[in-house]
């Protein structure tokens, strides 16, 4: 069987103590929160650290405070199921739970963290895979090789962002809290995010994303809808997530991103200027449609043909826009497979 | 005897408990005192000639107790005596990413495993041939070539009747081609083995194996030992589906380094090295042509196949030879050609899944008949009723047809599910599809030519009354445990729960073949009924002298054995078992089968035939969206004819698990490769159904009481496969015009069908061209016309 390599493990019992040993070891140190993503890359040595910092010991880490009026604050802790049953959540924050509670399958969502799945390391067939694989076709720039095997010629790493939650924070501007040696910051979720397979995120190493801050609820319609071929266990090869703030009809706000189609989510700023400050028509919801089409660039390192990925970013936009703006009989949207 | 006590009930399963909760001992499982671990270097290339390896490195590694490479073990072996191709280790070539070339046994996994990257290995890369086209017209170094030229492993030519004036009576001809991607199985459990050198200079082999004993055999040919000093033993074997069925290089490996370094060793494939181990669905490149008569009478078929075999032989030669042997066993076809070449390509070996070589013509064939029927201006089902084959009867090929509930199967399918109503009628994207087949019972002929009986069992009672029954059959998940308790209970009048199964140990239980060809219930379960009945008889002659009644009138029931006429009195069975050891010594007893001579009068004419056929019908409707390309399967109907359904509980489970095999290659499964090697060897990534994709199933048994099976029973664990895929490719034409003559069907292909629509061409997918191979020689054989269906019943009381 693969084998787990040999770590040290440290458990802090608190946020500063995690910075702490984050700062000590170095490059060296990863954090585990659930370990569903880290230990399996670990024994495929895609991730090599010497020492985890556990934390499970923090459990401020996993609370969830606030009240819909003035926005919701969900720890990073927060395992996957915790949150998708939560149930202001779930009245509240739709597409916050209806993510969460997409993600691989039911013991794995006990285990893995809201925290966790907003940092999962992009994917990419040619590197999710064991190392002696990973050795026959030839080592990738994402771990022990120095070219990109999707696009031989790029300089750049193109694995794919591959959270549920990701794009759910994009769309409803979520804030995120890092702790680190320098203190707290908090930064938009849409910031969080970097355009590259290996550096994807903004974080620092000896930073610690602890929080995520959901909006205030008023007036917000949310959802998300995700592409994979199996009923469970699959990331999303296609996500979109939507949120539109209403006021009666009319949209007052409206965020939309994607997700797995790019090194990270990716916002479709085209949706504000398609639907604010109207009663969208089926036209715009069109338009939006269109524009998210054009942004999605997927390529061959994931499950399905990426041509027919592409091909489901129409139907999927104007599913999830259809959803939220009740625009028509559901049997008359596009079909969610997820 | 009719009036049964435990056959044809539902219950749960003598090895269930064990396996639900945890207890039972998996290969894998097993860990003794001083056990060493083992790793292999595997090829990082597709085909390649070794150049320089130089272990010294992994051998001074602290920890590291002994290194192999081909040297140490050279004697090639196969599955087939016609296929000695494999070695345990690579000696001068590799031939796919993954063939082992060299292994380390260390005190521990990790170390075991840094050992073999530091082996030093040097490859010069040759050519490597990735598809049929390529094996067969790409120029360079061939991976082998035998007599059938380069790159060709087996080649087939074979003729019954004078096919090509029964074409010329034909009013109408078709031809399709057609491509099967193929598949892996995906176990839940890993392969895994354990050795260990005993201290009576023996060595012993467990491991996960679908086939004991003829590991034991290849143990004995590679390591040079004879049988007597190696013992296989089976452990329980957590899916095998036909990729557990072949001598395997890692249990040559552990067995090796037992011996070698005198500690036990272990060694347990990574998923990864279980898509390498293979021996999953041949990929498989089809040609049919078939002639009818105006009211739908078939006059001849021709099929061609083209089977992508992999790197090694396995049991291939068999395969080949399937893709063409059963296609008369559900049609009548009175002049049949078949030609069948496999070839070789760099990838991991091909060899038996579930249906072993028939899905892929099944498929084929299925869809062709829709098409061809339509041409015809027939109703598809109608052309079908018209042409199925009666029991009893000869096939064109020599194969002997016995009981038959074909007809049954479609009449009851069709009802169940509504068909007539529905094909044609459903609104846009959505359809049912149809398809039919029939499975083997058990090959009629072992792997390597002898004349012993392929099952045994022995029986032996203890004081307490228990009766322990020694069987070779491995349980791989599929009931045989079940079934040679139940059957051997019936007939002593005990629970399944009282005897106890001592399987699939070489050194204590008589020969089992193995689990495979669906073999096991037919011929073990015979073999067991025998043995039960002669001990039955043993004590009954006993109780009869006890209770002054003649022997016949002896009844074993509850637990209890009686006067037939006096049922309130009699004895209990562990006393009756006492009276009858105290008269005759020890109570035992043996039973044994061996099929009946079956086979035709012409080379080649040993697969096909079979003690009985199971046949089966499938209805399957779809939702295909046009827009998305998505086909969801919102129900499966399925009717078995079974023989005898000895357990209706696990009848429906092994009917329900084909059907989830089909689903998975008809619309997910994808064994693709990239650069060379496999593109997604990971759980994860190749997707097979989860139990979310699952539709309602609905299982129809149908029950013909064949007469040689064991009370009347016939195999259940593949022949429901076969009709699934066929059903499904043909829902999706009613559902929206796409015509698939190539499986998987995903979204992409379902858009590009629909794109071709609207271009006003025809929504087909599927192969457009067969490469220019022939086999010169064609044998012809004159069917058995006229010739008698002769029978022979092991038991009266069927």
């Amino acid at each position: 069987m693969l084998r787990l390599p040999p770590f040290a493990y440290v458990a802090p019992s608190s946020v500063e103590e995690v910075v702490e040993a984050l700062h000590t070891h170095g490059p060296d140190a990863m954090i585990v929160a659930g370990g569903t993503d880290l230990y399996p890359n670990m024994k495929r040595r895609q991730f090599e650290p010497k020492v985890l910092v556990g934390l499970a010991n923090v459990p401020e880490l996993r609370a969830i405070r606030g009240t819909p009026e003035a926005g919701l604050t969900v720890g990073a802790g927060a395992t996957l199921r915790e949150v998708s049953a939560h149930p202001v959540i779930q009245e509240h924050y739709y597409a916050v739970a209806k993510a969460a509670g997409l993600v691989s399958t039911t013991p794995l969502r006990n285990m893995g963290t809201i925290g966790g799945n907003l940092c999962v390391d992009p994917r990419c067939n040619y590197y999710d895979m064991p190392f002696p694989w990973r050795k026959a076709v030839g080592f990738c720039m994402k771990k022990d090789g120095d070219i990109c095997l999707v696009a031989p010629g790029s300089p750049r790493c193109w694995a794919l962002s591959s959270s549920d939650i990701a794009p759910v924070s994009l769309a409803l501007e979520a804030k995120l809290r890092l702790i680190g040696p320098q203190g707290t910051r908090a930064l938009e979720a849409n910031d969080f995010y970097r355009d590259d397979g290996i550096e994807y995120l903004t974080k620092e190493r000896d930073e610690i994303l602890t929080e995520i801050q959901l909006p205030p609820a008023k007036g917000l319609r949310t959802t998300y809808w995700k592409l994979r071929r199996r009923g469970s266990f699959d990331f999303p090869i296609l996500g979109v997530a939507a949120a539109l703030t209403m006021d009666d009809g009319t949209v007052t706000r409206a965020r939309l991103a994607l997700g797995a189609v790019a090194s990270r989510p990716e916002e479709v700023v085209e949706a504000r200027e398609f639907l604010e400050g109207k009663e969208p028509t089926e036209a715009d919801v069109h338009a939006v449609a269109e524009a998210a089409f054009e942004l999605a660039k997927p390529l061959d390192n994931a499950d399905g043909h990426f041509y027919w990925r592409k091909r489901m970013v129409r139907p999927y936009v104007q599913g999830a826009l259809k959803e939220l703006l009740r625009m028509g009989p559901p049997e008359s949207w596009p079909r969610e497979y997820n | 005897m009719t009036d049964f006590s435990v056959i044809g009930k539902p219950r749960g399963r003598v090895d269930g408990p064990a396996k639900v909760t945890g207890q039972a001992q998996f290969a894998d499982d097993l860990h003794l005192p001083g056990m060493l671990f083992a790793k292999l270097l595997r090829s990082p290339v597709p085909h390649g000639r070794i150049k320089a390896l130089d272990t010294s490195r992994a051998e001074a590694l602290s920890g590291v107790v002994a290194v192999l490479t081909g040297k140490d073990l050279p004697e090639k072996y196969g599955i087939l005596p016609v296929s000695q191709d494999e070695e345990a280790l690579c000696t001068e070539k590799v031939r796919y990413v993954g063939d082992p070339i060299a292994a380390v046994a260390a005190v521990d996994e990790d170390t075991a495993e840094r050992a073999t990257e530091l082996i030093a290995l040097e490859l010069e890369e040759l050519p490597s041939y990735m598809t049929i086209e390529e094996a067969l017209e790409k120029e360079g170094e061939p991976i082998e070539t035998l007599r059938f030229g380069p790159n060709v492993h087996k080649a087939v030519s074979l003729e019954f009747g004078d096919v090509e004036s029964a074409f010329a009576k034909a009013d109408h001809t078709r031809e399709d081609l057609f491509f099967y991607e193929g598949s892996t199985h995906l176990p839940m459990e890993q392969h895994a083995a354990v050795a260990r050198w005993e201290p009576e200079g023996k060595v012993t082999l467990w491991s996960s194996t679908q086939t004991p004993h003829y590991v034991h055999r290849a143990l004995a040919k590679v390591l040079g030992l004879p049988m007597n000093r190696i013992r296989v033993i089976a452990t329980p074997v957590g899916g095998g589906f036909g990729g557990k069925s072949d001598p395997f290089n890692h249990e040559i490996v552990v067995a090796k380094l037992a011996i070698v370094t005198g500690k036990p060793v272990k060694l347990t494939l990574t998923r990864e090295e279980v898509f390498y181990a293979h021996r999953g669905r041949h990929p498989t490149l089809m040609w049919v042509k078939t002639g009818v008569r105006k009211d739908g009478a078939i006059t001849a078929m021709h099929f061609r196949s083209f089977l992508d075999g992999g790197a090694y032989g396995s049991y291939g030669v068999v395969s080949t030879y399937y893709t063409g042997a059963l296609q008369t066993t559900t049609y009548k076809i009175p002049a049949y050609k078949f030609e069948g070449t496999r070839v070789y390509t760099n990838k991991p070996p091909c060899g038996p899944k579930r249906g072993h070589g028939t899905p892929q013509p099944r498929f084929a064939i299925e869809v062709h008949f829709e098409h061809l029927a339509r041409e015809l201006g027939m109703d598809p089902i109608d052309f079908r009723l018209k042409n199925l084959v009666e029991p009893f009867t000869y096939t064109a090929n020599w194969l002997r047809i016995t009981s038959c509930g074909l007809r049954e199967c479609v009449e009851k399918v069709l009802e169940a599910s509504g068909f007539r109503d529905k094909r044609g009628k459903l609104p846009e994207g959505r359809g049912v599809g149809f398809g039919l087949s029939a499975y083997m019972s058990g090959a009629s002929l072992p792997v390597y030519w002898n004349d012993m009986p392929h099952s045994e069992v022995q029986l032996k009672v203890d004081r307490s009354g228990t009766v322990a029954l020694f069987s070779g059959a491995i349980d791989i998940g599929q009931g045989s445990d079940q079934v040679l308790a139940a059957t051997t209970a019936e007939v002593l009048g005990l629970e399944p729960e009282d005897i106890h199964l001592i399987t699939a140990d070489t050194d204590l239980t008589p020969i089992d073949l193995g689990s495979y060809s669906s073999r096991v219930t037919f011929m073990a379960g015979n073999a067991a009924i025998q043995a039960a009945e002669r001990l039955r008889d043993q004590i009954a002659e006993a109780m009869a002298a006890k209770l002054d009644v003649p022997t016949d009138r002896v009844a074993f029931r509850n637990g209890r054995v009686m006067d037939a006429q006096r049922p309130e009195g009699g004895v209990s069975w562990e006393e009756a078992c006492a009276v009858a050891e105290a008269a005759q010594g020890n109570l035992m007893s043996r039973g044994a089968y061996k099929p009946p001579e079956l086979s035709g009068p012409y080379k080649g004419s040993g697969v096909g035939p079979s003690p009985a056929y199971s046949y089966s019908a499938c209805v399957a409707e779809v939702t295909a969206d046009p827009e998305s390309g998505v086909v969801e399967v919102d129900k499966v109907w399925i009717a078995h004819d079974v023989g005898r359904s000895l357990n209706p509980t696990l009848v429906h489970g092994q009917v329900e698990g084909s059907v989830y095999m089909g689903l998975g290659e008809v619309l997910l499964e994808e064994q693709v490769f990239r650069h060379g090697l496999h593109k997604i060897p990971s759980m994860l990534e190749y997707k097979s159904p989860t139990t979310k994709d699952m539709p309602p199933i609905e299982t129809i048994l149908v029950e013909t009481v064949d007469p040689e099976g064991p009370f009347g029973a016939k195999e259940c664990g593949q022949g429901p496969l076969l009709p699934v895929i066929p059903a499904v490719a043909n829902a999706v034409e009613d559902a929206i015009g796409a015509r698939f003559h190539e499986i998987p069907i995903t979204p992409e292909k379902v858009l590009s069908a629909m794109d071709k629509a609207a271009r006003g061409e025809e929504p087909l997918i599927g192969p457009t061209s067969l490469p220019d191979y022939h086999l010169g020689e064609v044998l012809r054989v004159d069917p058995p016309d006229g010739k008698k269906v002769e029978l022979f019943p092991m038991h009266e009381e069927t």
